[in-house]
């Protein structure tokens, strides 16, 4: 089942620049999709479309469709203004490169966002705080000082908690921009094999920070250059016997 | 790196390897049997199921290849073991030919009386093939004393060879009509020979992963006059 249908997306920056030229792709559900490329390529403006976050950036043009389903086959259209962009952000969580924690304690880092959104019962808090962080392989680790401050988290912690904070809200597509590029290698394998367990029941959109994690992580993979789609085709396949010059190249590490 | 999803594919690789060496050993010792009950239809379905074996050799190595390429077991052991069973892989499919080959022989001699009765072949297939599934289970189980100990079975594949050899040749000396028979059924003994060779390769390799040491295992030389 498709989780997003994106057609002919154009973005365009304030300063001319096409950030992403008549991109057309679908996204399955409950699979990771990894958007790889060199720097301005168009991924992370990709990412942060399908959520609305580039309402908040410098775009003067949008153009295109990009539709979210849900299970039941009904959709929305993201790019619409009428779209409730609160609800559709509950829907379409983000994990940021750099962990962001809340100046607050580990549990509250969880609770505050369900508390926002009107839950008070402690037991459901209790309860979906602990599913959380056990969803991202954290939950052993801090389930004896969940009072602590969060900011006294590793790096590495730290990230999983932000997985953890956005997991609570019980979204439908997670996207990731360079989840570990912060991260040591241990931590970083944490956070892919919790990607690996969360796909079963979500759909996992990710930008990588480096090739490798791409290769790695990716049941299917699309290269991006300079805001075109160059290629897009399961991960075992792209990365073993990719069919475009420009993919090939990349991978091969002869730019980028 | 993702650990357990490359222990995972390795997993996965080597049960796609116990499988291909089911085939080959199942192949190998229905070729003799054939060979021995002169079983042409046998021998024929023998002959053609060699495609099955060729197709999953290549099947396993391009897995093999996407592991290389996704999950980049690029040191120690990882790459030792990836590396290695593309060698294993390799040394099955040679081995299935060799089965093909007695197959193929069993149809040349077709319903000619047998110039001997077939009794040491089967017990030397009975031992190369025993040597290889031990080998096999060796080597996804890496068994190092398992390894170094299975090529010292070789002796028993060899003394048989030699003992078939010497009886073909005073066959022939006694009616040199036989030469056409005898001379295919070397054939036959030789394949099976060198089948328990490659068994020592299959050793060699497991030792390799688990020690990193790279070093020939010595059996006793067999006289083997195609090296």
């Amino acid at each position: 089942m498709d989780k997003f249908v994106i057609e002919d997306l154009t973005v365009q920056y304030s300063d001319g620049a096409e950030s992403l030229r008549q991109i057309s792709m679908a996204i399955p559900a409950n699979s990771i999709t990894v958007l790889f490329g060199p720097a301005g390529g168009g991924k992370s403006t990709l990412l942060r479309t399908l959520n609305r976050l580039n309402d908040l950036a410098d775009v003067v043009r949008i153009s295109g469709k990009v539709r979210l389903f849900a299970a039941d086959g009904s959709s929305v259209e993201v790019l619409d203004r009428r779209t409730d962009v609160i609800a559709l952000r509950r829907r379409v969580a983000m994990v940021f490169a750099r962990p962001i924690v809340l100046p607050l304690s580990i549990y509250q880092n969880l609770s505050y966002a369900l508390e926002m959104a009107g839950e008070r019962r402690k037991p459901v808090l209790d309860q979906a705080v602990e599913r959380s962080l056990r969803k991202a392989a954290l939950w052993e680790e801090v389930k004896d000082r969940l009072q602590d401050p969060a900011a006294a988290l590793s790096g590495g912690q730290q990230q999983r908690l932000c997985l953890a904070r956005s997991l609570a809200l019980e979204p439908e597509v997670i996207l990731l921009d360079e989840p570990t590029s912060g991260l040591d290698p241990i931590s970083t394998n944490k956070v892919e094999e919790s990607l690996q367990e969360l796909k079963q029941n979500y759909t996992i959109i990710l930008v990588p920070h480096s090739i490798q994690q791409a290769a790695r992580t990716a049941d299917q993979a699309a290269f991006f250059l300079q805001g075109d789609l160059i290629e897009y085709r399961p991960g075992k396949e792209i990365f073993l016997n990719p069919q475009d010059r420009r993919t090939k190249d990349y991978i091969e590490g002869r730019f980028g | 790196m993702t650990r357990e999803m490359l222990d995972r594919k390795i997993r996965q690789l080597h049960d796609e390897i116990l499988v291909l060496d089911s085939l080959v050993e199942q192949a190998a010792l229905d070729a003799i049997q054939a060979l021995k009950r002169q079983d042409l239809e046998a021998a024929q379905k023998i002959y053609h199921n060699d495609r099955v074996i060729n197709a999953r050799r290549f099947e396993l190595e391009n897995d093999c290849m996407i592991t290389i390429a996704t999950q980049q077991p690029i040191m120690a052991t990882d790459l030792r073991q990836v590396a290695s069973i593309l060698e294993v892989v390799g040394e099955l499919e040679r081995m299935g030919d060799y089965a093909k080959g007695i197959a193929r022989i069993c149809l040349r001699i077709g319903k000619q009386p047998h110039i001997k009765p077939i009794v040491d072949l089967p017990r030397m297939a009975e031992i190369a093939v025993g040597m290889l599934h031990r080998a096999v289970a060796a080597f996804v189980s890496l068994d190092v004393n398992e390894a170094q100990a299975i090529p010292q079975d070789d002796d028993q594949v060899d003394e048989l060879y030699q003992r078939i050899y010497r009886e073909l040749i005073h066959i022939i000396r006694e009616n040199p009509e036989t030469i056409d028979q005898a001379n295919l059924l070397m054939w036959a003994a030789h394949n099976l020979e060198r089948m328990a060779d490659r068994v020592t390769n299959i050793c060699e390799r497991t030792i390799y992963v688990a020690t990193g040491q790279m070093k020939e295992i010595d059996v006793t030389d067999d006289e083997d006059l195609s090296q």
